[in-house]
């Protein structure tokens, strides 16, 4: 099959790769698993993201910085997405799946063409101190910044968790996922609630953007890449499982790492690896691992 | 039987053209946007009267493409058998993925959809024998007569098809079938519990739609007697034939012609001028817009125009004010932003002309839509 | 196809929604030609109940016997097809289409007709509960009230042997809820075995012959419509603890 010692490179990377998925996924875990949001230009406006960072990133500020001062704008952009989002379409009802998705897919070409004009169809990276130089343990070399996003992810995610656990309108967006009318006869207005969950989901994308580009050059059309990757560890995870985004992203991150390295398989299968996954899950457990 | 009538007269006057007209890129052109009827055509056959949106097309169109391709290579089959097995192939690549595939909700099912394209693709990336990821070299073998130019035959081959579609999608829709699928849009549930056989039915729908994408695929690398998986399962086709049937209408067979007919045009228009990005930006855009704005897209807007309408003096006098004034206002608008980008660009500042642009742009357009749409209902 | 024997044997039937147990343990058999009613408070699992009954839901324990066949497994359309029709709470009518088109389409999918003769029986049954000069309005444009009628109509259209009234008459005022009790009563007349879920007392005393009451998922009571309002359990299930 394949040699020990490789299995544990692919494995390692793996991990770190998986924590990095799990939090870009994060962000549709919020919009698509608790509020119900068709949002297939998640990935765009992580995209878009990754280039906001790349511009701040010339003026000098260090990405990570540079990811955390966008999660406002983004905030404010996430809801006025999701009030126009809510307005148009899911006060309508019935038409609403349909043109909903089309609408995403609208929104997600013109950010993506969008990007090409300002930026070119050219690669962007950015420079850091910790981007470059890589940390030896024992055999085996991590670059510096895969470790920076996974500290980065790791925080983010118990952030996260600890928000939708302990804070009140943490635990309203987590009640008017469930059950709406309820939490309307207590007096909270969902639509504001799920506006709130929306923008906090962009922004969540903004910082993911900004991991992205630390990560690796991007390019506009970066996001159809990841568009498989988020739903299948949304998917996979279960509708609105922060946890779940975790574990998914892990099993995720490991299956695509080992078919990286694989001597027979390579870069060639690894895109349909993430497909592949969501695929089996919806065949076989559609609700996900940890699914409400 | 007028239908039919037409459709003759409309594929006797397309093969006249092909002997009449000189230009072949008004061919190449021309089976670009015949292509996306197709295409559209097809997809609407799922995507609108059941109202499965999916993003698939590329898959099925790929698949009947590499048909194609491969039977010519080793086999050096005839285009027409080619059609007959890639219609075959992707009707089986439909039938199988619906039955995997549409018993999930509506986003699952198109996310699904996307799985299937990458799936494909990293099939024939890694297929040697269908060149891999670098692709297939293929010689054109001489057109059949009485054409002369490859192309132009294509070019008739392809009006054939595009009518064969629509007499399709209109079949289905005017029959039991298509008030099914109906059904099964209006309300999934209710359609059940009505008797409708609903997975049955998505399923034939997606056997049929696969179909006819598969068969509009075949010709593809005899057209560009080249083919390789990147740009054979571009997502860009499921742009063209998500986007012709929104903006043109899903309800009716005619919808997706008249959008593949206009979009694809425009596309054509845009790419050669402008750029090809800019193509792309005008379909999301014109998506964005006509789905917010116009749901029952170029059709319905055509239909509601036609309506009668409680005319009354005042209506009419109201009109006759407002009209002339926000066109004078749209032009005194247009003159001030033209001068200012132009100003912008000379100096160099690209970057902020196209950020406006693009903030601004789908909200005028949307304007635009709220004014005309004032006008024509009192 | 036995001659005596209940028309729907509903066996230990349980449903959960992740950690929330919707029905548990239900167990009713309705007689051929029985006029039965079923009350509860709201959520008390009674549109649970007829989604498993109808096939909209899958319930995890339990089975479901029409006509002496197992149905437990058979997915919705079948049921219809096999005889069971529902209409539903909240309405769903087919936006796209008319008044009259609604109705052909069960007319078409359960009895198999044509074009022609679906049009003719649809409007015969809109004439019966009264919706005939509307047959022509898209659907999307009706009142509440003509919805409910609507969904009911859409129901006989499915030629049924079980017709399930899911709160048919919610909002209907006092000569509209006698015009469809008539409808139900005539229905019942030629043949037809209904369950009716109301919370219009008056309608389910003077329609049913049995009737059972749920709450939290089970059955806390089940009796002739007369004793049912008296039970004190029932009561306590309405009025609260």
């Amino acid at each position: 099959m394949m040699p020990l010692d490789l299995l544990f490179e692919g494995v390692l990377f793996g991990i770190l790769l998986g924590c990095f998925y799990a939090a870009v996924s994060m962000g549709l875990s919020v919009s698509f698993g608790l509020l119900d949001v068709p949002h297939v230009a998640h990935p765009a406006i992580m995209v878009l993201g990754a280039y906001c960072t790349f511009v701040l990133s010339r003026l000098g500020i260090d990405p990570i910085l540079a990811g955390v001062l966008l999660t406002a704008p983004f905030f404010l952009l996430g809801m006025l997405v999701y009030r126009f989002y809510y307005e148009t379409f899911e006060k309508r009802g019935t038409d609403a799946g349909v043109r909903g998705i089309a609408f995403f897919f609208g929104l997600a070409l013109i950010i993506e063409v969008g990007l090409i004009l300002v930026f070119g169809v050219d690669q962007r990276l950015v420079e850091a101190s910790y981007i470059g130089s890589s940390v030896r343990f024992g055999d085996i070399r991590i670059p510096q910044r895969t470790l920076v996003v996974f500290a980065v992810a790791v925080a983010l995610t118990i952030l996260l968790t600890l928000y939708f656990s302990r804070t009140f309108t943490g635990r309203a967006i987590k009640a008017v996922a469930q059950d709406e009318p309820a939490l309307r006869l207590m007096g909270a207005n969902p639509v504001r609630i799920k506006q709130w969950a929306f923008g906090i989901a962009t922004a969540v994308a903004a910082i993911a953007g900004a991991m992205l580009i630390i990560i690796g050059p991007v390019e506009p059309n970066m996001d159809r890449a990841y568009i498989g990757r988020t739903f299948a560890v949304v998917v996979l995870a279960g509708l609105g499982s922060m946890t779940g985004t975790v574990a998914a992203g892990l099993i995720l991150g490991i299956s695509e790492s080992i078919v990286l390295i694989h001597p027979d398989l390579g870069a060639s299968w690894a895109p349909a690896v993430s497909f592949a996954l969501l695929l089996l899950v919806l065949g076989i457990r559609p609700q996900g691992l940890f699914g409400r | 039987m007028r239908f039919w009538f037409f459709s003759i007269a409309i594929l006797a006057a397309v093969a006249a053209a092909a002997f009449i007209v000189k230009n072949e890129f008004v061919f190449y052109a021309g089976y670009t946007v015949l292509l996306y009827v197709v295409l559209a055509t097809a997809w609407n056959i799922l995507g609108g009267y059941a109202g499965y949106v999916n993003f698939g097309t590329p898959a099925f169109f790929g698949l009947g493409a590499y048909t194609g391709a491969v039977l010519y290579k080793a086999f050096a089959l005839p285009l027409g058998l080619q059609i007959a097995a890639a219609a075959v192939m992707s009707g089986l690549l439909g039938l199988i993925a619906g039955l995997l595939t549409l018993r999930l909700r509506g986003i699952f099912f198109a996310i699904a959809t996307i799985a299937l394209v990458v799936i494909m693709e990293t099939v024939f990336i890694n297929w040697r024998y269908a060149g891999g990821a670098t692709g297939l070299q293929l010689l054109r073998p001489p057109p059949t007569a009485p054409f002369e130019s490859y192309i132009k035959m294509l070019f008739v081959i392809m009006a054939a098809m595009a009518i064969g579609a629509v007499a399709v999608a209109r079949y289905i829709q005017d029959s039991w079938i298509g008030r099914g699928l109906r059904a099964i849009r209006d309300s999934e549930e209710a359609a059940e519990c009505s008797g409708v056989a609903t997975l049955k039915l998505k399923v034939f729908a997606c056997t049929v739609s696969g179909a006819l994408m598969g068969a509009a695929g075949a010709p593809m690398p005899m057209y560009l007697s080249f083919i390789e998986p990147a740009s054979t399962f571009n997502l860009n086709y499921a742009v063209g034939a998500l986007a012709s049937p929104m903006i043109g209408g899903t309800a009716h067979w005619g919808g997706p012609v008249i959008g593949a007919l206009l979009l694809s045009s425009l596309q054509q228009y845009v790419s050669v001028t402008i750029s090809n990005e800019m193509n792309v930006l005008v379909v999301g855009v014109l998506l964005v817009v006509f789905v917010v704005a116009a749901p029952e897209g170029v059709l319905g807007l055509l239909r509601n125009a036609m309506a009668p309408k409680p005319w009354t003096r005042e209506a009419v006098q109201r009109r006759v004010v407002m009209i002339p004034i926000v066109i004078a206002a749209g032009v005194a608008l247009g003159a001030v932003l033209y001068v200012l980008f132009d100003f912008l660009i000379a100096k160099g500042e690209r970057v902020i002309v196209y950020s406006v642009l693009a903030l601004m742009l789908p909200g005028l357009l949307y304007l635009a839509f709220r004014f005309i749409r004032w006008v024509f209902n009192p | 196809m036995s001659a005596a024997g209940p028309l729907l044997q509903i066996k230990g039937v349980s449903k959960h929604f992740g950690g929330f147990a919707a029905l548990s343990d239900v167990s009713i058999d309705i007689a051929r030609g029985e006029r039965f009613g079923l009350i509860g408070p709201n959520g008390s699992g009674k549109t649970t109940l007829i989604n498993c009954v109808s096939g909209t839901l899958q319930n995890e324990a339990g089975s479901i016997l029409f006509d002496g066949a197992d149905v437990t497994r058979k997915a919705a359309y079948q049921r219809t097809r096999g005889g069971i029709a529902r209409s539903f709470q909240i309405p769903r009518p087919f936006t796209s289409m008319s008044v009259l088109e609604n109705l052909v389409v069960p007319l078409e999918y359960v009895a198999k007709l044509n074009d022609a003769q679906a049009s003719r029986e649809a409007m015969q049954i809109l004439e019966r509960i009264g919706l005939a000069d509307k047959a022509r309005t898209p659907s999307n444009r009706l009142s509440q009230v003509e919805l409910r009628k609507l969904e009911l109509a859409r129901a006989m259209a499915a030629r049924p042997r079980l017709l399930i009234s899911d709160e048919a008459m919610a909002g209907l005022s006092g000569s509209e809820v006698d015009e469809v009790l008539k409808i139900l009563f005539d229905l019942n007349a030629a043949g037809i075995t209904i369950i009716m879920i109301e919370h219009i007392m008056q309608a389910v005393m003077r329609f049913s012959q049995r009737v059972v009451c749920l709450d939290a998922g089970r059955i806390i009571c089940e009796a002739a419509p007369a004793e049912i309002v008296k039970n004190p359990d029932v009561q306590k299930a309405y009025l609260g603890a």
